[in-house]
């Protein structure tokens, strides 16, 4: 078994499904003769041929676009946009037909797609390279979210988005990308769409989070460990739709919830998360829902980001004010 | 004065326009082919009056209550027909909202237009092009969509093309641009008809582009572009005919202008004569598709009075059979709303759709 980084992952899981079903197409910027300005699409083709690993012109409404049509007529396209700050152009598509198609035609044409990006902050990344503006997404009915926190997480999501009959927006948590290494193994297996995995199980609160961030809760949820508090962490994963039922079934034992994530606060999805709480496990709750997030403000440039992003310190000490809340 | 630089022209473009009739349905020199299949011509003619005794009876509709907002595709028939007798059954159509006319030649049937401006989705579950795209609404998205299905028919190896129609408002769109350069790039089978009818809602074809023409947007991609006069069923049908064939063939994409002239209003929710002058539009009603290509029929014994009696009267009856289909088709359960949403509904989903039922029972 192979020890893979996250985007070794992805490329693996590409690889995999190209070979298993000739439906698959891969198009974005770069991804062909370069593999992609992070490797992710690296060797794919030279192994698959260009007519299947399309460098696209650099056009991102189009790449959303070309793939919706591709979707249409039968094929499986997965589309990079090559940075998050860059999807913009793309949303319309996604919002406005990928979501749609379905239901509009009552079935007749679907949009069997995955849009991928790298997306979120803390690599001293260039400006408009470090945005995390998933809830964008996740407030799209018709569409599927999904965040891979680590390498295996990363192979057996995308190959479940690669296999659904139904658009996905795959984003990468691209800090993790080259963080940390896990033994995947290449086989073929899809890990569940729609449901939150439990990282670390624990008693006295639960901890929400999903993407890069769940390694800083991880930690934190260590470090509280040495101070005699049992943390329970959640990955979301599928951001949209979201498995509130696990998130309640945790909160329903340990009675506390922190939900972490470093998109801005306002209108974010810890805000949902928030909310499904309030209306369906408020008697559970013996402390407010703390929220530990990217405040709401524009993503600083390097010098200034580790303010913005949460830090295992400011994780902590949300637990310690739920905690003490009597 | 003396040549400082070394300077050459190093591209040249050429626009060529096409038509075959005249404003009065008189050839203008040379006819192609088409004109001589006297029952394509004949089936061309009977679906540009359906299209306009529809679109017709769908303003009293609209004006009724009977349906939503509509807009009128009145004096652009013969460009509708013209691309759309020139596609095959496996061709893919990729329109915009005001293509009753191709869409009708397709398969797509009255009732099912009906339902769809009734407000009701089913109208876009074709029962005859299967695979054509449901009508596009957010301009020039739907350019994008096109050059993917061509790329898919491209890669599967098949002789089959794509057409994306789209309006002169949307020739300004980046949507468009990027479009025409990937396909120009790739080399695909999808052939674009920018129907010029010389106005965006209340703008005009003047302040929409300084270009000369918007069929020379199509050089800067790469690909082949030309006008033709589209209230020239012949010009459409063989031009269009040409470009297909040719895009089945691999030899790669093409764009068709064709001009012609917006009779009605933006919509039934728009009043034209708030900016556009009434001696502009009367103009252009001495210029009618329809009356062009019955003369040329006439002229070659192909149609007569009796003949359109006939058709105006088989028209009216299909139009009257499809109304009552549309009135007497069942509602939709409400909870339709979840059921086309994903392939299976998310459990995340059961809830809100629980919710539904149980509050519109309660309405």
């Amino acid at each position: 078994m192979a020890e893979l980084t996250l985007v070794e992952a992805v490329n693996q899981a590409l690889a995999y499904e190209m070979a298993a079903d000739e439906n698959v197409v891969v198009l974005g910027e770069d991804v062909g003769v370069n593999g992609g300005v992070f490797r992710a699409t690296a060797g794919l083709q030279e192994r698959f041929g260009a007519e299947r690993v399309i460098d696209t012109p650099l056009a991102e409404t189009l790449i959303g676009g070309v793939a919706v049509g591709m979707a249409a007529q039968g094929l499986r396209p997965v589309a990079e946009i090559q940075f998050m700050g860059f999807i913009y152009p793309a949303l319309d598509q996604m919002l406005s037909h990928a979501s749609r198609l379905r239901t509009r035609t009552r079935g007749r044409l679907t949009c069997p797609m995955v849009l991928r990006a790298p997306y979120g902050g803390g690599i001293h990344a260039p400006e408009h390279h470090s945005e995390s503006t998933e809830a964008i997404f996740a407030h799209v009915p018709g569409l599927r979210v999904v965040v891979p926190s680590s390498p295996s997480r990363a192979y057996g999501l995308l190959l479940a988005a690669l296999r659904d009959p139904d658009p996905v927006v795959f984003l990468e948590p691209k800090r993790v990308y080259r963080l940390m290494k896990q033994e995947v193994l290449d086989d073929g297996e899809a890990l569940p769409l729609d449901v939150c995995f439990v990282a670390r199980a624990g008693q006295d609160v639960t901890l929400v989070s999903w993407g890069a961030m769940l390694h800083e809760t991880l930690e934190a949820a260590e470090q509280l460990e040495a101070q005699g508090v049992n943390a329970e962490v959640l990955d979301v994963a599928t951001l949209k739709p979201l498995d509130m039922r696990t998130i309640l079934d945790s909160v329903s034992r340990t009675t506390r919830c922190v939900i972490v994530h470093e998109a801005a606060r306002s209108g974010g999805l810890g805000a949902e998360i928030a909310a499904g709480l309030a209306e369906q496990g408020l008697m559970s709750l013996m402390a407010p829902v703390q929220r530990v997030t990217g405040y709401d403000t524009v993503i600083p440039l390097s010098r200034l980001e580790s303010h913005y992003m949460p830090s295992v310190t400011r994780i902590v000490n949300a637990v310690k004010r739920a905690l003490e809340f009597a | 004065m003396t040549k400082t630089t070394d300077s050459q022209i190093v591209a040249r473009f050429e626009i060529e326009h096409t038509r075959y009739l005249d404003e009065q349905g008189q050839p203008c020199g040379e006819l192609p082919e088409v004109a001589g299949n006297a029952d394509l011509l004949r089936d061309a003619y009977r679906t540009m009056v359906l299209t306009r005794r529809y679109d017709g009876k769908a303003l009293n509709l609209q004006r009724t209550g009977q349906i939503g907002t509509y807009g009128s595709s009145l004096g652009q028939e013969a460009v509708g027909i013209g691309f759309a007798s020139a596609m095959t059954a496996r061709d893919v159509l990729a329109p915009t909202y005001r293509e009753f006319s191709a869409q009708l030649w397709r398969g797509v049937s009255i009732t099912e237009l009906l339902l769809y401006w009734g407000g009701d989705e089913r109208g876009s579950d074709y029962s005859g092009p299967r695979e054509d795209f449901p009508i596009c609404v957010p301009i020039a998205t739907h350019c994008c969509h096109a050059v993917g299905a061509a790329y898919a028919m491209k890669l599967r190896g098949e002789e089959r093309a794509v057409v994306c129609v789209l309006g002169d408002g949307a020739s300004s769109k980046g949507d468009f641009y990027e479009s025409l350069n990937a396909a120009g790039v790739w080399h695909l089978p999808v052939v674009f008809i920018v129907i010029n009818n010389q106005w965006a809602i209340s703008v005009p074809r003047k302040r929409q582009s300084a270009a000369q023409t918007l069929a020379q947007k199509a050089i800067a991609g790469g690909i082949p572009g030309e006008q033709v006069d589209g209230n020239d069923f012949l010009a459409v049908h063989d031009r269009t005919a040409a470009a297909l064939s040719k895009a089945r063939a691999g030899g790669g994409a093409h764009l068709i202008e064709a001009l012609t002239y917006r009779m009605g209003d933006h919509t039934t929710a728009d009043d034209a004569s708030r900016y556009r002058d009434a001696a502009e539009v009367e103009a252009h009603r001495a210029d009618d598709p329809i009356a062009r290509l019955r003369t040329f029929l006439e002229g070659r014994g192909l149609w007569d009075a009796q003949a359109e009696e006939a058709l105006l009267k088989d028209c009216d009856q299909r139009i009257d059979k499809a109304l009552e289909e549309y009135l007497a088709t069942p509602p939709q359960p409400v909870e339709v709303l979840f059921d086309y949403l994903y392939a299976e509904l998310p459990e995340a989903l059961a809830e809100q759709r629980q919710q539904l039922l149980r509050e519109s029972g309660d309405g």
